[in-house]
């Protein structure tokens, strides 16, 4: 199966304010490794930097520094032109990610197509309905004449999960693939996910912003702010024993059940102002670390 | 008793298996795209595509049955009779034959202008817009020079700088194209850039879509409506802007179109005279035409703009309300 490496991975977007151009780093020196069977959560608010990751991960954007290699088991790496086979992505909108003109059918058939995964329509055609009935959409011969519009948006979900798994992906980048969707039908689609990811020893990079379904989902937490990791660790460690201020008001922010009807004070909340993201915390390593500012190339 | 109902209840779980078998192996019948994006039948539109088929259908079939419209007779101006439909013109050609091959001439005037505008534009439009950076930079540069240049007195310079020898039919179409596109592709800029940040753009590059596949299968099919409403716009513009040349005398050299004819009639004194058959017909055809053109094209703007049929379906029902509430009225 394919893993994936992460090292000091930065990105840098250019900012233009009339005619002055600057600078804004959406990524800054971050670190990790996707391996197969396992799942890496990370968690932050908008704009701390994690769709940015997806995207470069997903080779739709290209990185300013730091290195993104694909490895197979016996350490080979993955060829540049069949990186797309073993990398694929699950985006955040069902209602965005599907063209409206095509049918579902053809979402799906396109990947295994190009990848030369089946040879000749009609294995492709026997294909699709395969992975249609794999993501439980029944029936799938139906479903695979269907256009996007027709379909709900957890079943559109599934349609976009089908067709990241379609060319035999052994990474898959799932970009808040709930966060749309109803709350009722969310742990429908996770389950999902986690069966698959099962079933094909996958290595998942989960993106999110919500902490109770990351510790449900991942092995692992990645604290992002501000383009940082500001903590680090497995998933119960993280949520459980928060150490750094971020990740103590993240977990504040979700309202809790106990505490009905009582307001979250403002003062046992850790101060906005304060936030430092230049250090992490390793619960691997039970130390805090600096997170080297990289000098801009 | 107990096995007779388990395997009752088999049979029927069996059997509501098959048919949802023979249900998805009849095949739905294939939604297919195009029809989503066909305008829905308003009166309008029937009007429209009546005007433009049968005009379409005169041009083309009217030539093989009137008789040659280049025959000179020494009859003189005549208004209309039985033996000449619509008369004839100073020099004795009936009108009517001349009118059928002129609509000829200007509907494939039309057709060539609308699909070469419409090449430039998608060209101009989404190809530069879908590669970004300098290549959009230099797309929409040409295409603002070329919005900003006057369109007609450039096409009366370049038809009045082409010797008239070599004024085909051709050289006027390929003018007249090359002074229509930039707006359009100004239009299809705007939508291009919308749909190319979509993310199942984004979604078939992560799948591994060519650029051209992409472009050809993930955003063209979203742009069909725009190119077919700018495309109906085009014809228009094109014949109008032919029959304003032909009848300055600056058209396409031994051709006939509706503006030619225009411009004889001109010539001929037909409106001092008051030769109506002459000038009337083929002034009748070209707003024809464009209405048609106009009312098939409102109808493509209600699939771009889904909110127009809103307007109209909530219209049509206020409109029945209204009509129950009037009647609840006369009942009382």
């Amino acid at each position: 199966m394919t893993s994936i490496h992460v090292e000091n991975l930065v990105k840098d977007f250019s900012v233009r304010k009339g005619i002055v151009r600057r600078k804004f780093r959406a990524v800054d020196n971050v670190s990790f490794d996707l391996l197969p069977g396992r799942t890496i959560a990370l968690v932050g608010e908008s704009g701390s930097g994690k769709s940015t990751i997806a995207r470069i991960l997903a080779r739709l954007d290209s990185p300013t520094s730091g290195t993104i290699a694909a490895t197979l088991d016996d350490g080979a790496t993955v060829p540049n032109r069949l990186y797309r086979r073993h990398v694929q992505m699950v985006f955040q909108d069902p209602f965005a990610s599907l063209n409206p003109f095509h049918s579902i059918e053809h979402h799906i058939a396109r990947p295994l197509s190009i990848h030369r995964v089946t040879k000749g329509s009609a294995a492709t055609a026997s294909r699709v309905l395969e992975m249609l009935d794999r993501v439980n959409l029944e029936p799938p011969e139906e479903f695979a004449q269907r256009r996007p519009h027709e379909l709900s948006g957890g079943q559109r979900q599934r349609v976009a999960i089908a067709r990241a798994l379609a060319p035999g992906a052994g990474v898959v980048i799932a970009d808040e693939p709930v966060s749309m969707l109803d709350v009722s039908i969310r742990l429908g689609v996770l389950n999902l996910l986690g069966r698959l990811q099962r079933e094909d020893n996958l290595a998942v990079l989960y993106i999110t912003h919500d902490l109770a379904t990351a510790r449900h989902f991942s092995d692992e937490i990645l604290v992002l702010y501000k383009g940082r990791v500001v903590e680090r660790g497995p998933s119960d460690d993280v949520i459980l024993d928060p150490h750094h201020d971020y990740t103590r008001l993240l977990a504040l922010a979700a309202p809790d059940p106990e505490k009905l009807g009582k307001v979250v004070s403002s003062e046992a909340a850790p101060d906005r102002s304060t936030l430092d993201n230049t250090v992490c915390f390793n619960h691997f390593t039970g130390e805090w670390e600096e997170s080297e500012a990289r000098v801009p190339a | 008793m107990t096995n007779l109902r388990q395997s009752t209840v088999r049979e029927k779980a069996d059997s509501t298996k098959q048919m949802a078998l023979a249900i998805g192996s009849a095949k739905p019948p294939r939604r297919s795209a195009l029809r989503m994006m066909l305008p829905t039948l308003t009166p309008w539109l029937v009007v429209g595509l009546v005007l433009i088929v049968g005009i379409t259908l005169f041009g083309v079939l009217g030539p093989l049955f009137v008789m040659d419209p280049t025959t000179i007779r020494d009859i003189g101006l005549r208004g209309p009779s039985s033996e000449h439909i619509l008369g004839t013109t100073q020099t004795g050609q009936d009108v009517f034959a001349q009118l059928a091959y002129a609509t000829r001439g200007s509907l494939e005037i039309g057709l060539i202008v609308g699909v070469l505008a419409t090449i430039f534009s998608a060209l101009f439009g989404i190809l530069g817009t879908y590669i970004g950076g300098f290549a959009d930079e230099t797309f929409s540069l040409i295409s603002n020079v070329f919005l900003v240049i006057p369109g007609l007195p450039l096409v009366i310079v370049i038809s009045g700088f082409v010797p008239p020898a070599a004024r085909g039919l051709w050289t006027i179409a390929v003018v007249l194209a090359i002074t229509s596109w930039a707006g359009a592709a100004r239009v299809l800029r705007a939508q291009t850039l919308s749909i190319r940040s979509r993310d199942y753009v984004a979604a078939s590059r992560v799948a591994g879509e060519r650029a051209w596949r992409v472009i050809a299968v993930e955003i063209l099919p979203n742009l069909l409506p725009v190119l077919a409403s700018q495309f109906v716009f085009a014809v228009i513009a094109a014949i109008l802007g032919e029959a304003g040349l032909s009848f300055l005398g600056l058209g396409a050299s031994n051709s006939s179109t509706l503006g030619t004819m225009l411009f004889y009639a001109q010539n001929g004194f037909a409106l001092p005279l008051g030769a109506w058959w002459w000038f009337v017909p083929p002034g009748l055809i070209i707003a024809l035409f464009g209405m048609g053109l106009s009312l098939v094209n409102f109808s493509i703007d209600e699939i771009i703009n889904p909110k127009l049929k809103n307007v109209r379906l909530h219209r049509k029902r206020a409109r029945a309300v209204a009509r129950r509430l009037r009647a609840g009225k006369d009942d009382r």
